[in-house]
């Protein structure tokens, strides 16, 4: 236990020195005095419209986002009981995907650049809503990673028709870069539109942690041992569900986070599924923000989009885990 | 009265009937074996009375308390379950298995006591896993396992304890074993329900025999009063040789169409 505390304070520790450079690195280097004054100093000063209105909503959207994803990974893995879940499995990242490109092809987006999460939020609620639907009249597990699978095909499907359709190029390349994954240009309203949904995602999942413990000695086990199987199946789907669908609304489509954060923890701290729900939340939020902060360094070349990093840095990482761990695996 | 009683229960899955007016106790102090042949309900019976599906009729009344009308928790405290065959699912340490037998007695946030870790170990005492203790189970033998997944059930601290099929793809000797294990859980003061194939375990084993035959009650009693000729004739189709030895009854069955 007392590992499991000292990592957590390692990770938040690393997670706040990580906020910090991510706050003076940029276009405008800022040293930690100068990023201090725009805290402080007056709020029309240039140093604090950079620190506090460019770079603050950045880097808490990106703590916030890595979290979501790298505990909704933990939660979804353990509820599943199955290593190769993601939020991607349950079907929510290609729903908000396919709502965000609506967004962008029927022209809103430029009218209202907002209408981009909230259209891609609808998508995530319609696709949770169905898996609603089905985790409460079908009891099988396997049936709800079918459904979402399902989900997920028919959301791309629609992404890949809406882009088949449109005219211009430009909007063609719009939707890709969205949905490569960037914090760029986020605001303090992008941050306000995802803390709500984000926060309750995380109420709903915080404290299913005895339940996965429970649930790894199989399902008719934990529920001799007194767990609530289908109210843990509802807090994991809705909960993860909400909070990656404003994930995803607020910066489009990240990664590989869900998928590796939650086997990093395994293999650094501990195999308790519902051991790793709060490291995974650390790591995940240290992850992306370290990822963001290499989008910006400087690169001869385009800019890379945050979703290109995470995946360049994820697929390797998660070949080698897999690789470590092998002998554990059944 | 202090015991786990089965009155009159119907369970119906999917239109079909799988138990029919099915009426039974377990007292604490004793091991009762459920016999039948596959396909009888033993398995849906141990279900049933652990609420994981819903009968149609009748009542389980747990100390005169209706399972119905306790929390998840609260039966979890009374009844354990060994599952037939149970996976693990992570590489947890086989201390960490045995520790989810505190599961019912802790709230999600609560980290084990003092009190819970020296249940936890006397359990692992108990069903000899004690050097297991840091292994993960997914490299465990078949055997090795069986005892940590009894381990858990064990710290549980459940009167009634429900095992299905505990003996099932163990080798003789640990089949031994984990009887002696089950047989002295009852000699603990708690109530063993214990479904099994070997009925030459479950003659020597069990202090009273439930046999089921097609959902259906067909005796319940003394072990060679319930393993009778007729008995084994019209629910297994076998026949049975018996002997005693040193006090103790044997029986091993054949095909019904063997001579003698």
């Amino acid at each position: 236990m007392n590992k499991y505390i000292t990592s957590n304070l390692l990770l938040i520790i690393a997670l706040i020195l990580t906020a910090i450079a991510s706050l003076m690195i940029g276009r405008t280097p800022l040293d930690v005095s100068e990023i201090l004054y725009g805290f402080v100093g007056p709020a029309n000063d240039p140093i604090s419209i950079i620190v506090i209105e460019l770079r603050l909503p950045r880097v808490l959207l990106g703590i916030l986002i890595g979290a979501t994803l790298g505990i909704s990974g933990a939660a979804l893995q353990g509820v599943l009981r199955n290593p190769l879940a993601d939020p991607g499995v349950i079907g929510v990242t290609a729903s908000a995907s396919l709502g965000a490109v609506i967004a962008i092809h029927s022209g809103l987006a430029i009218m209202w650049p907002l209408f981009i999460p909230l259209f891609a939020m609808a998508g995530a609620l319609i696709a949770t809503a169905i898996l609603l639907f089905v985790s409460v009249r079908e009891s099988s597990l396997l049936m709800l990673i079918l459904v979402g699978i399902g989900i997920s095909s028919l959301a791309i499907a629609g992404v890949s028709l809406v882009m088949n359709m449109a005219e211009s190029p430009m909007s063609v390349r719009d939707m890709v870069m969205w949905m490569l994954g960037s914090l760029e240009n986020r605001t303090s309203t992008d941050l306000l539109l995802a803390l709500p949904f984000i926060l309750f995602g995380w109420i709903m999942m915080i404290n299913v942690g005895q339940g996965l413990n429970a649930l790894s000695v199989g399902e008719d086990t934990a529920q001799s041992m007194g767990i609530n199987i289908s109210m843990l199946k509802l807090r994991v789907v809705i909960g993860s569900a909400i909070s990656v669908g404003a994930a995803v609304a607020a910066c489009g489509s990240i990664g590989f986070i869900g998928l590796v954060v939650p086997h990093m923890v395994r293999g650094l701290i501990t195999n308790e599924p519902g051991g790793i729900l709060i490291p995974s939340a650390l790591m995940g939020g240290l992850l992306l923000t370290l990822a963001d902060l290499m989008t910006r360094l400087p690169m001869p070349g385009a800019t890379l989009q945050l979703g290109v990093v995470t995946s360049l840095i994820g697929a390797p990482a998660f070949l080698y885990i897999v690789y470590k761990t092998r002998n554990n695996m059944r | 009265m202090n015991c786990l009683k089965i009155e009159n229960i119907n369970l119906e899955l999917e239109n079909r009937v799988i138990l029919k007016d099915i009426s039974a106790t377990l007292n604490k102090g004793e091991i009762v074996g459920l016999i039948g042949p596959n396909g009888a309900g033993k398995s849906s019976l141990l279900r049933s009375i652990l609420g994981l599906v819903k009968i149609s009729k009748g009542n389980i009344l747990i100390d005169d308390l209706n399972i119905k009308d306790l929390k998840l928790k609260e039966r979890a405290k009374k009844i354990a379950y060994a599952a037939q065959g149970a996976p693990v699912h992570w590489p947890l340490n086989a201390e960490n298995v045995v520790a989810l037998g505190r599961v019912p007695h802790l709230n999600p946030w609560q980290k084990l006591s003092a009190v819970d870790e020296e249940i936890i170990e006397n359990a692992m005492v108990q069903t000899d896993c004690i050097s297991l203790k840091g292994r993960h189970v997914t490299s465990l033998s078949g055997g090795e396992r069986a005892r940590v997944l009894l381990a858990c059930v064990l710290a549980t601290a459940a009167p009634y304890i429900l095992a299905d099929e505990p003996v099932a793809s163990l080798d003789p000797s640990h089949q031994l074993q984990v009887m002696e294990i089950l047989k002295n859980l009852s000699q603990n003061d708690n109530g063993v329900m214990v479904v099994m194939h070997d009925l030459s375990l479950a003659l020597r084993y069990c202090d009273r025999l439930i046999l089921l035959n097609d959902g259906q009650l067909v005796g319940q009693g003394a072990p060679e009063i319930v393993l009778n000729d007729e008995n084994l004739a019209d629910v297994f189709g076998i026949r049975a040789k018996r002997w005693s030895d040193n006090g103790e009854n044997y029986l091993i069955t054949h095909n019904i169409n063997q001579g003698e």
